[in-house]
């Protein structure tokens, strides 16, 4: 159950294969959802829930699926997922499913996803699949949250906020704004998720031998 | 027949033959160690009649999935949804709900009225949800009217005094926007507001179901004895403080929108709001 390939599975794809990172999967997504703090945060329990079960499904499945058709399949299986997902959340948890309105619907379009059932669940056990979605999941969730962190200190000057909650107020005080400091308006825009992204990229590879081209 | 497969638990190695060797020739264990590998039954993946049959089998089963997923929801979301709607109406009365039971709150102080001539009556069926589905004339197959369309006003006792809630409901830049207007017993002066939408631009259209947009409209008169003249108007370019408020920047065309909603519904309610 816990194999050292099963603990690869949902490790690595927090650090050396990371889904944003490395893989350069879910790029689309984490720009859309980082500008707060707190959407990235639901964006990346949702892609992991959902990410965890189509890929159990699919790997249980994969012996059977027809290979010309297999995407078509895949997709069916998310999509079907979310539709059941979001529609449990709107009878039992209404106030989340208005806050995440738009968000479950991308899970869909989220390239994570496909590749993962793709290149790891259609071949692989329903157990090791499952870790490798929650491990990937996750990975995507840890890299949106910290884009979200600076996007938020550094463009809104304030954190877990929401539209209809204040959040924690870190920078817009007085005499934060005497010292000369103004709010980044770029930080706001998705060009600067992207260049963030790119920032933890450089980062990781020059700290990892392993990542590095040669 | 040597075509049977067995696999030493040991080592890995595999053997072919009728039966397991004494020793593995790798690692000597005896033949206990062995097990027999079944040949896989492989699927016939790519032709296509499995394919076709598999689509088939795919779409029948994920559509009775769906149908049975929404069906034995849909009380709950329905009851969820009308629960909503509620909390918006307290919403624009300015009631705090999450400090009362929204439910219990609403049974009690707000009375589901509709307007007759020039005048409300009580409204005796069931609540409803949709109001812009409930202003239109129903019509029979032969598209005769056989029911007036019905224009809802909740008539809301707060701290004794006397509240007027006006749903107003049309559309913005990518869908539908909605919202409920609380007048004071003047009926002129706008108590409250609030809005909300279906799909309007994160961060542009979408800021208009924030506190910030709708608490604008508090003190506003809706009009004059002639005409609706609330509006919203572009950011910054308010010249008659008493009906006007600022849009939203980047959001024009909700903006606007809002502005056509407000003299939409409220222009319905000419007759009763007139005095």
């Amino acid at each position: 159950m816990s194999s050292k390939k099963n603990k690869e599975a949902l490790l690595t794809p927090l650090g050396l294969n990371n889904p944003v990172t490395v893989q350069v999967l879910g790029i689309c997504s984490a720009l859309a959802v980082t500008a707060k703090l707190v959407p990235a945060i639901v964006m990346g329990i949702s892609v992991t829930i959902i990410t965890a079960l189509s890929n159990v499904v699919i790997s249980c499945l994969r012996k059977t699926i027809p290979l010309r058709i297999r995407i078509i399949v895949q997709l069916v299986v998310v999509a079907a997922l979310v539709t059941i997902v979001s529609g449990v959340l709107k009878a039992f948890a209404y106030d989340i499913s208005v806050q995440l309105s738009v968000y479950v619907g991308l899970i869909i379009t989220n390239c994570i996803l496909m590749g993962r059932l793709e290149a790891f669940a259609m071949q692989n056990d329903p157990w090791p699949s499952f870790l490798d979605g929650v491990g990937n999941g996750l990975g995507y969730a840890k890299i949106l949250i910290i884009v979200a962190f600076f996007r938020e200190l550094f463009g809104s000057g304030t954190l877990f906020a929401t539209d209809t909650q204040p959040g924690i107020n870190v920078l817009n005080h007085d005499f934060v704004a005497n010292a000369g400091y103004v709010n980044n308006g770029l930080m706001l825009m998705p060009p600067m998720a992207l260049i963030i992204v790119a920032c933890i990229i450089w980062w990781q590879r020059a700290h990892n031998k392993d990542l590095q081209q040669k | 027949m040597a075509n049977k497969k067995f696999k030493c638990t040991t080592c890995g190695y595999i053997h072919e033959g009728d039966k397991a060797p004494e020793t593995c020739p790798q690692c000597n264990a005896p033949a206990s160690a062995f097990v027999e590998l079944k040949a896989e039954k492989k699927l016939p993946t790519t032709s296509n009649g499995y394919t076709f049959a598999y689509v088939a089998a795919m779409v029948v089963v994920v559509a009775f999935l769906l149908s049975f997923v929404s069906s034995s929801l849909r009380e709950r979301q329905d009851a969820n949804v009308k629960l909503d709607t509620k909390k918006q109406i307290l919403y624009s009365l300015n009631v705090d709900v999450k400090s009362v039971n929204p439910d219990a709150y609403f049974t009690e102080n707000v009375k589901d009225m509709i307007l007759k001539g020039d005048t409300i009556v009580e409204y005796k069926g069931e609540f409803v949800t949709n109001y812009e589905a409930e202003s239109k004339d129903k019509k029979d197959k032969d598209d005769k009217v056989i029911e007036e369309g019905r224009l809802h006003v909740f008539v809301c006792n707060l701290n004794g005094q006397t509240k007027y809630v006006i749903p107003v409901y049309g559309a913005g830049l990518w869908g539908a926007i909605w919202g409920y207007v609380a007048l004071n017993d003047d009926k002129n002066t706008v108590f409250g507001t609030y809005f909300s939408h279906a799909s309007e631009t994160p961060g542009l259209g979408a800021k208009i179901d924030t506190p910030k947009f709708q608490k604008q409209f508090e003190g506003k008169l809706v009009g004059d004895s002639t005409s609706v003249k609330i509006s919203v108007v572009k950011n910054g370019k308010v010249k008659d403080a008493k009906y006007e408020v600022d849009g939203i920047s980047g959001g024009t065309i909700t903006s606007t929108g809002v502005d056509a909603m407000l003299k939409n519904c409220l222009g319905n309610y000419t007759k009763f709001l007139k005095r």
